[in-house]
């Protein structure tokens, strides 16, 4: 019994890693770069969530602006941070996302205050009981859920549409793609577009399932996203799925049985430093 | 006069810390992003020793030694991955100290260390010691990246597979650089806690390992000169910028943003770069 509820609540942590995940394995794969402030868009989109449904009442508005606000600011840094920076040495554009993130999080705090905000009144908060005596918040059901659907679209659009083969082109080999005439600031665009939108979602749900944004609300999953796009070895897709989904397992069952040494933090580090023991080039490589 | 005393102690060690990542990050291309971690070895150590009567001076080689130890075991770990698995690899280690001390009850917990006993010097003899410490560091470190082993080092960050090609052990050279750095990040660590007389587990946390992180870029990576300059300068920003209160971290960050925007090689870069115009950066 126990067994199955830590599974289920793993799986629903690691949903929202995937999400987050996501966005920076297509950062990482275009670019080479670690984009911390990543995290930034994952707060932005919960404080938007928050604002729109206090003032507005749809959930479903909430949800489409938060991830259009995340993805709108998503291009912008690639446009102002990320692209001059494309031939210095790798850790330079780490450096500046540490910093805009440093500046973002200052930035919320500054703004809507240290404390946070919260639903005046949360949506999907019942409990369901599933098949065997599995009790779930509706929107646990719901991240999952929604999470399970946006991949499998994601994976739909990435091999059955032009821009999906264009920006999957692009990963590969852009010089390439470029000289097929794939405009690769276009595909970098989409690229943060959809990653940062997805963070945006992610935030909104994450402000549901704690009723609560705070400014350093993205610190946490912004180290786990990087932990999880190197356990799924860099870049792909698939991996990072099924990474962020075994961490949320591990570390839910780290907390019962190692509570005690480690915090939830130190067992998901942990496992990262003993999966790249053994297997250097992540979980999951394509090579 | 006694915060200016304070302020150069704590600057002093924020300069051994930087000069200690330099080592490993700026001459031998290990980026590191859980370099506070041995600090906070360091600190734990010597506090720990000083508690059960230890006499101060005794401990620094002693947090020295176990810092560079415990630094020697995450460079063999490291070997097998590079570049940004690396640098992940080591944020992994900074939490994992964190998450170890947060729940060990006899290193005090979430609480910390608290009432750390004197080491017996005035303000001005603690201060003394700690800029001596500093430029003795600095002058090793050039040191260092004059002799052979700087060489091989800075080979190795340039281009590893070329220095096996020519025969280099570089594995043996990359423990090297970790072993030496943070040997010397436990020295500053043991400093620190004598400095404070508190440490806690979030002294050493990840905001740490990227501080330092920033010292060393700002200040211009693998430059000596500039990195105790990047040090100085961004340990004393937040004492400067008390004036603009709570847009101090605003700042800050939006700072460490610019600077790599429109001068990514540094504060040093800047520098040479207006003294041979024309010439590399």
């Amino acid at each position: 019994m126990l067994f199955l509820e830590l599974i289920a609540q793993g799986l629903v942590q690691g949903s929202i890693y995937a999400l987050v995940a996501l966005g920076l394995t297509l950062v990482y794969g275009l670019l080479r770069i670690l984009h911390v402030a990543h995290a930034a868009l994952f707060t932005l989109g919960g404080y938007i969530g928050v604002l729109v449904m206090n003032s507005s009442g749809s959930m479903s508005l909430a949800f489409m602006a938060a991830m259009v606000a995340a993805g709108i600011m998503g291009i912008a840094m690639y446009r102002l941070c990320y692209a001059p920076m494309l031939k210095q040495p790798p850790f330079v554009a780490l450096i500046a996302s540490i910093g805009l993130y440093i500046a973002f999080e200052e930035l919320f705090r500054i703004i809507f205050g240290a404390s946070g905000l919260s639903y005046q009144a949360p949506p999907l908060q019942e409990q369901v009981a599933l098949f065997g005596g599995l009790q779930f918040k509706q929107a646990e059901l719901m991240v999952m859920a929604s999470t399970a659907i946006i991949i499998a679209v994601l994976g739909y659009l990435q091999n059955k549409t032009r821009v999906g083969v264009a920006c999957q082109a692009t990963v590969s080999d852009p010089q390439m793609a470029q000289s097929f005439g794939i405009s690769l600031n276009k595909v970098r665009d989409i690229n943060f577009f959809v990653g940062s939108a997805l963070a945006g979602f992610a935030g909104v749900w994450v402000a549901l399932l704690n009723n609560l944004v705070e400014p350093t609300m993205g610190s946490v999953p912004s180290y786990k996203g990087l932990a999880i796009i190197v356990l799924g070895g860099m870049g792909s897709v698939r991996g990072t799925l099924l990474a962020a989904l075994i961490l949320g397992v591990v570390e839910s069952f780290g907390t019962i049985y190692l509570g005690k040494f480690l915090d939830r933090n130190a067992i998901a580090f942990a496992f990262l430093i003993i999966v790249l023991m053994l297997r250097p080039q992540g979980l999951f490589a394509r090579r | 006069m006694d915060y200016e005393i304070s302020l150069l102690t704590s600057m002093g060690i924020s300069v051994l810390f930087a000069l200690s990542l330099n080592l490993i990050t700026g001459f031998c291309g290990q980026i590191s992003l859980g370099h506070a971690a041995f600090l906070g070895i360091g600190a734990y150590l010597s506090a720990m020793l000083c508690k059960t009567g230890l006499p101060f001076f005794a401990t620094l080689p002693l947090a020295m030694l176990l810092a560079g130890f415990i630094g020697v075991i995450v460079g063999l770990a490291s070997l097998r991955v590079r570049a940004d698995f690396l640098a992940i690899t080591t944020m992994g280690v900074g939490f994992l100290f964190v998450g170890i001390v947060r729940q060990q009850d006899w290193l005090g917990g979430e609480l910390g260390v608290s009432g750390i006993p004197d080491s017996g010097l005035s303000k001005i003899g603690f201060m003394t010691l700690t800029l001596v410490l500093c430029a003795a560091t600095a002058a090793l470190c050039i040191y260092i990246k004059k002799s052979w082993m700087g060489r091989v080092f800075n080979g190795v960050a340039e281009d590893e597979d070329t220095m096996r090609v020519l025969g280099i052990d570089v594995p043996r050279y990359k423990l090297a650089a970790f072993a030496i750095g943070t040997a010397l990040a436990g020295l500053a660590g043991a400093l620190y806690a004598q400095n404070l007389k508190f440490i806690g587990p979030d002294s050493f946390g990840f905001v740490e390992s990227i501080t330092v992180l920033s010292m060393v870029v700002v200040g211009g990576i693998g430059s000596v000169p500039g990195v105790v300059f990047g040090a100085a300068v961004l340990s004393a920003l937040p004492a400067w910028f008390q004036f603009i209160g709570d847009y101090k971290l605003l700042v800050y960050g939006g700072l460490l943003f610019l600077m790599m925007r429109f001068s990514p090689s540094g504060v040093a870069g800047m520098v040479s770069r207006v003294f041979n115009k024309g010439g590399r950066a």
